[in-house]
């Protein structure tokens, strides 16, 4: 194998060289020039096997078959929603694309989805960088209700969700909020503690790549997070406890379709 | 050969780049070369309206080039002028070489270029910004571009005309040059010039621009590096 001028976590910029070989096969955000791998864009290197890419440091959303996105329903059509996830090119979410039946002879589609409705749902098929398609065939997800929306630099995602969600799931139990984010960078919350979900989104976002940052999430979310209300019933002289809880699965939430 | 301000014919002005400057925009960079002063703003890709304007295979690249009323010492009447127009669209077209635009079809990526002290090389400048400014905006590209002038005064080939210089030489040359695939993307030229003279003017010009790529590179690593180092 020849030898690699870039390694593995290497930063590099747009036209820089990673390796000079045939050896290696470029995979995202690379390209062959002649015998060299080089890079388009402003990234970190990833090695796998023979495979080279670059995880992007900034740029919009670029989307991918599986992943679970937030985005507005702005227009609907005969056979389906458009919607807006937050990049060039809007979405769209066919009648297929829902578990359930609907008859549209007699069910109006702005009973299901309506225009303004935020939706989390799947990208199920890509046809180019403009024909992305949508689907609801997933137990997460659901239409969402009230709460808060806030944008994010979706490169960011990945360090707000954190290695297998750690870093999400730590903020959603630590304040007991609940909060859904889409690899689109768009985030929606409500529930209790939002400012200082939202402060600890904000603090992610704006570096994310410090050492120890769960650490210092954790800590900041500690001394941040008002205790857990404590209901104190007195009843027949016996006082019961019960911890208000709101920690958010989105699993357990049904469908809002159907009825 | 010493110059009016000092230095030797072959030296760049000091040139500081710093990428990221406007958070609002998408990728942003400000070039200094000596007194002359570029920042660029990248929006985008985007939704393009119109939408005639779309093209179903590639992004639209829009650059708008501006010198702000307080760049020179006589008042710039602000909005577009016949210079402006001219400078946006070579300026588009020695970007279009290196951005991957079939990546973003129907799509608009806006390069905003602001000129707020102007003296001498502004559109080379300006260049120099836009390259920085989309790289860091996290765009698709085959390279960054970048870009210096030369020109002849008396018996000298001269980099990086500044100032009254400009106006002393015979021809000023400025040359967008993509160091990675070794080609010039913008050669223009202002004034007279033999023949001979011309490659060795070019020569020098891509000299310059083989020196700012450098500093390019650096303004990103600067901005990104150590930030990226344990993605």
């Amino acid at each position: 194998m020849a030898e690699l001028l870039k390694n593995e976590k290497d930063f590099v910029v747009p036209g820089e060289k990673i390796v000079e070989s045939m050896d290696y096969i470029p995979g995202r955000n690379c390209f062959r020039d002649g015998n060299a791998i080089k890079s388009k864009k402003i990234g970190v290197v990833t090695i796998t096997n023979r495979v080279i890419s670059i995880i992007p440091l900034n740029g919009t959303y670029a989307p991918k078959v599986g992943d679970m996105i937030l985005g507005e329903v702005i227009d609907i059509q005969s056979n389906g929603w458009i919607v807006n996830i937050g990049i060039a090119h809007s979405a769209y979410l066919p009648l297929s694309g829902i578990r359930e039946f609907i008859d549209t002879t007699r069910t109006q589609l702005s009973s299901v989805y309506n225009i303004g409705d935020l939706i989390y749902s799947k990208i199920s098929n890509l046809n180019g960088p403009d024909s992305i398609h949508l689907s609801m065939d997933d137990v997460r997800c659901r239409k969402l209700r009230g709460g808060r929306v806030l944008d994010i630099n979706a490169a960011k995602v990945p360090r707000l969700i954190g290695r297998e969600g750690s870093m999400i799931r730590m903020i959603k139990d630590k304040t007991r909020c609940n909060i859904c984010v889409g690899q689109n960078g768009i985030i929606w919350m409500d529930g209790e503690n939002q400012d200082v979900a939202l402060e600890a989104i904000h603090e992610i976002e704006g570096r994310p790549q410090q050492e120890g940052l769960t650490d210092k999430i954790s800590a900041m979310l500690d001394s941040r997070v008002k205790p857990a209300q404590v209901q104190t019933n007195v009843t027949n002289g016996i006082a019961s406890k019960s911890v208000a809880s709101g920690s958010f699965d989105p699993d357990s939430v049904d469908s809002e379709v159907g009825s | 050969m010493k110059r009016a301000d000092g230095r030797s014919a072959g030296e760049l002005r000091p040139v500081t780049i710093k990428a990221g400057v406007i958070p609002n925009a998408n990728g942003s960079a400000m070039v200094a070369m000596g007194k002359t002063i570029a920042v660029a703003a990248v929006y985008g890709p985007r939704y393009l309206h119109p939408r005639f304007k779309q093209k179903y295979d590639k992004a639209l690249l829009k650059t708008i080039y501006m010198m702000v009323p307080f760049s020179t010492n006589e008042r710039v009447r602000p909005g577009p002028s016949r210079r402006s127009q001219e400078i946006c669209k070579v300026t588009r077209e020695a970007l279009e070489n290196v951005v991957c635009l079939e990546e973003y079809p129907k799509s608009v990526i806006d390069v905003y270029i602001n000129i707020i002290q102007a003296n001498a090389g502004t559109r080379t400048a300006g260049i120099n910004a836009a390259s920085v400014a989309l790289a860091d905006a996290g765009i698709s590209m085959k390279d960054l571009v970048a870009s210096a002038a030369a020109g002849k005064i008396g018996d000298d080939y001269v980099l990086d005309l500044a100032g009254k210089e400009e106006e002393e030489t015979d021809c000023d040359v400025p040359v967008a040059y993509i160091p990675g695939q070794d080609k010039i993307s913008l050669l223009q030229m202002d004034g007279k010039l033999p023949p001979e003279d011309v490659e060795k003017v070019i020569e020098m010009a891509i000299k310059g621009c083989k020196e700012i790529y450098e500093k390019q590179k650096e303004a990103l690593r600067e901005r990104w590096a150590q930030k990226g180092a344990s993605a």
